[in-house]
């Protein structure tokens, strides 16, 4: 088939009625540029309310879970293996909230290739006292270092340093809340309480917000050692290994494994934040629903205004059949004619759906609980391009298919003779 | 004895709406090489549906149909357009030439669907057709600024442009004055002389046929004389 005189052809259609294919045209622009727009804006908000939790939480974290010995001893004792066992009031079995051996399984983990970094963590509930006031909290000692490297704490940190915590003993950095609740700012000192009893002063050399109050309220970093003196417990004590993969997707399988390897607990960050993975599909759901619905309406005009055509160019393309083009060639005249409509809309809306997310993108957006967020979040994924002006195509292929497959089967007699 | 370039064998046409009728029973005809033929008959007797059989555009028929020899019974759509595209240039009473083209790419048409030759070809060859029929200085206007005499004569150099074996008119003349039919004859005339050609003509103007190497006179679906 000769392509270069169809699509000339159908250009030439075009240009002979241009005003209604720009109109067209332009409704696959509209629809291609508030698909990407609605999509990059909401995924953009998907990313940065996922981002509030899970790049906070471990890809895997490795603890122990308070919870009863899954052998019972007389599951174990072959003299009772046959019998139905009821047992009740069974307690979990205190082993203690220490990970065994953790130096020995940090080394194994950092020597696998799928994990980025590995940081180790001690977490302690305590009393922070405030006059007489008890106020129930949460101490994290952390690895400094590696803890940055993995959660970026220091994004959080709306005072102070978090380094300091590593350059001075018996420092702490608390919760925005926490700080408010008990009057304190950075130099000051506070007390806490251990819940086995032990009464300790620290120094707070940062102030911390997450933008999620419960959190802001019960939080505080120490350092390991700090955490560790404060439970007065030696060096080795740790109670989470906290594990980031390259690769997210990987964590319930890794999880398994290290379960499996280490004999302890292992959660997955699919697991730990199922809610938040909800969300975000319903959302993404509903994002790619209304960009269809926009596209489709796009397709509708496309087809009406090709079947017009073909009404008026009738005479054109019952001649172009009596001077040899077959049905097909004229099938594939008025596909490509909606094709170039459709890849031109498509083309010219990948470009509006990008204008449009920058826009968006440089709209202030600041609010108090946010602190890393200065503009409204906008998701540039390549993937929403790819897959708008794919729709395009496909839409406006479909849109001119029915009125092609009409005037392939035009039968130029009766046009000529009813002349 | 010339060469046939198209012959009928016991066509029968019939038009089911409203009711089962007959409106061609038993075409047998042939015409030669360098013949000009007219077809001639009262309205309703069956000559243009007969032409459109000829012309391959019409495949709802009974009997046999050959253009150069080989038979185009039951061919498929495509294969039909290619031989039309080939060896059958139209001339219809309506000139219906493309308005998005101009009068020199409307002569072209066709030979770029043929691409037998390059562009430049094509474009060299559609200019000696309009040369011929005296209309090169019209080439690159549009077909909507030309008279209707002009536009009969674009297109009679768009059939032309494939060097037909057969160039069928149905009617060409109808919409013409006396001046321009005259002409649009001599034209006709010219190229059965010069180059050979096989014409079929269908027309309800006497005089043209009169003038025809050969009349086919039809009533009733049928050849009379």
């Amino acid at each position: 088939m000769n392509f270069t005189l169809i699509i000339n052809i159908a250009v030439n259609l075009i240009r002979a009625r241009l005003k209604q294919s720009i109109i067209a045209a332009v409704g696959v622009t509209f629809g291609i540029a508030m698909f990407i727009t609605l999509l990059g804006f909401m995924n953009g908000l998907n990313n940065l309310l996922d981002g509030l939790m899970l790049n906070r939480t471990p890809h895997v974290r490795l603890y122990n879970e308070v919870k009863p010995s899954a052998d019972q001893p007389v599951l174990i004792s072959k003299d009772y293996k046959n019998n139905t066992n009821f047992i009740e009031s069974v307690k979990p079995k205190d082993r203690g909230r220490e990970i065994y051996n953790s130096k020995a399984i940090i080394n194994i983990l950092k020597q696998d290739k799928r994990v980025i970094d590995v940081a180790p963590k001690v977490t302690a509930p305590v009393f922070f006292n405030t006059g007489s006031i008890e106020i129930t909290g949460v101490v994290n000692g952390i690895d400094v270092p590696a803890e940055e490297h993995l959660f970026k704490v220091s994004d959080y940190i709306i005072e102070g340093n978090v380094f300091d915590l590593n350059n001075e003993n018996n420092t702490i950095i608390i919760g925005k809340g926490l700080a408010e609740k008990m009057l304190v700012k950075i130099g000051d000192v506070i007390k806490i309480t251990t819940i086995k009893g032990g009464l300790v002063s620290l120094k707070v050399v940062g102030i911390m917000q997450i933008g999620i109050a419960e959190i802001d309220n019960t939080m505080s970093y120490t350092s390991l050692r700090t955490a560790q003196m404060l439970l007065g417990e030696s060096a080795s004590y740790i109670t989470d290994i906290q594990v980031k993969l390259t690769d997210v997707l990987m964590a319930p399988e890794v999880a398994k494994e290290y379960q499996a390897k280490f004999k302890i607990d292992v959660i997955d960050a699919q697991t730990a934040n199922s809610q938040f993975e909800t969300g975000s599909k319903v959302r993404s759901i509903i994002s790619y629903a209304v960009g269809i619905t926009l596209l489709i309406v796009a397709g509708f005009g496309i087809y009406n205004i090709l079947n017009m055509m073909i009404y008026e160019k009738m005479d054109s393309i019952a001649i172009l059949k009596a001077t040899g083009f077959s049905g097909n060639d004229v099938k594939w005249v008025f596909i490509s004619l909606s094709l170039i409509i459709g890849i031109v809309g498509g083309l010219f809306g990948l470009l509006f759906g990008f204008g449009l997310s920058h826009i968006i993108d440089i709209i202030p957006f600041e609010t108090a609980s946010l602190p890393t967020i200065k503009t409204y979040p906008i998701d540039y994924k390549i993937t929403y391009y790819v897959i708008g002006l794919t729709f395009a195509v496909c839409t406006t292929a479909i849109a001119g298919l029915f009125p092609a497959l009409k005037a392939s089967k035009i039968d130029p007699v009766e046009i000529i003779r009813g002349k | 004895m010339s060469k046939k370039v198209l012959e009928t064998i016991n066509i029968n046409k019939y038009f089911y709406d409203p009711v089962k009728f007959r409106v061609l029973s038993d075409i047998t005809m042939s015409i030669n090489e360098g013949e000009f033929v007219s077809v001639v008959g009262k309205s309703g007797c069956g000559k243009s549906t007969l032409l459109y059989i000829l012309s391959t555009m019409d495949t709802d028929y009974e009997g046999e149909l050959f253009i150069n020899g080989k038979s185009l019974t039951k061919k498929t759509d495509k294969d039909l357009a290619v031989i039309r595209n080939e060896h059958i240039g139209f001339v219809f009473q309506f000139h219906y030439l493309l308005s998005e083209y101009n009068v020199l790419r409307n002569v072209m048409l066709p030979g770029i669907k043929l691409a037998k030759y390059s562009m430049p070809e094509i474009e060299h060859r559609a200019m000696e057709h309009l040369r011929t029929l005296d209309m090169a200085e019209q080439a690159l206007k549009s077909p909507n600024q030309l008279s209707g005499g002009q536009k009969q004569r674009v297109a009679i150099a768009r059939a032309l442009i494939n060097d037909p074996i057969i160039i069928m008119g149905d009617e060409p003349t109808g919409n013409l004055d006396k001046k321009n039919s005259d002409m649009v004859f001599e034209i006709f005339n010219n190229l059965v002389k010069e180059r050979n050609q096989a014409l079929l003509i269908v027309t309800h103007d006497p005089d043209f046929a009169a003038r025809t190497h050969r009349t086919i006179e039809m009533a009733d679906g049928r050849i009379i004389s």
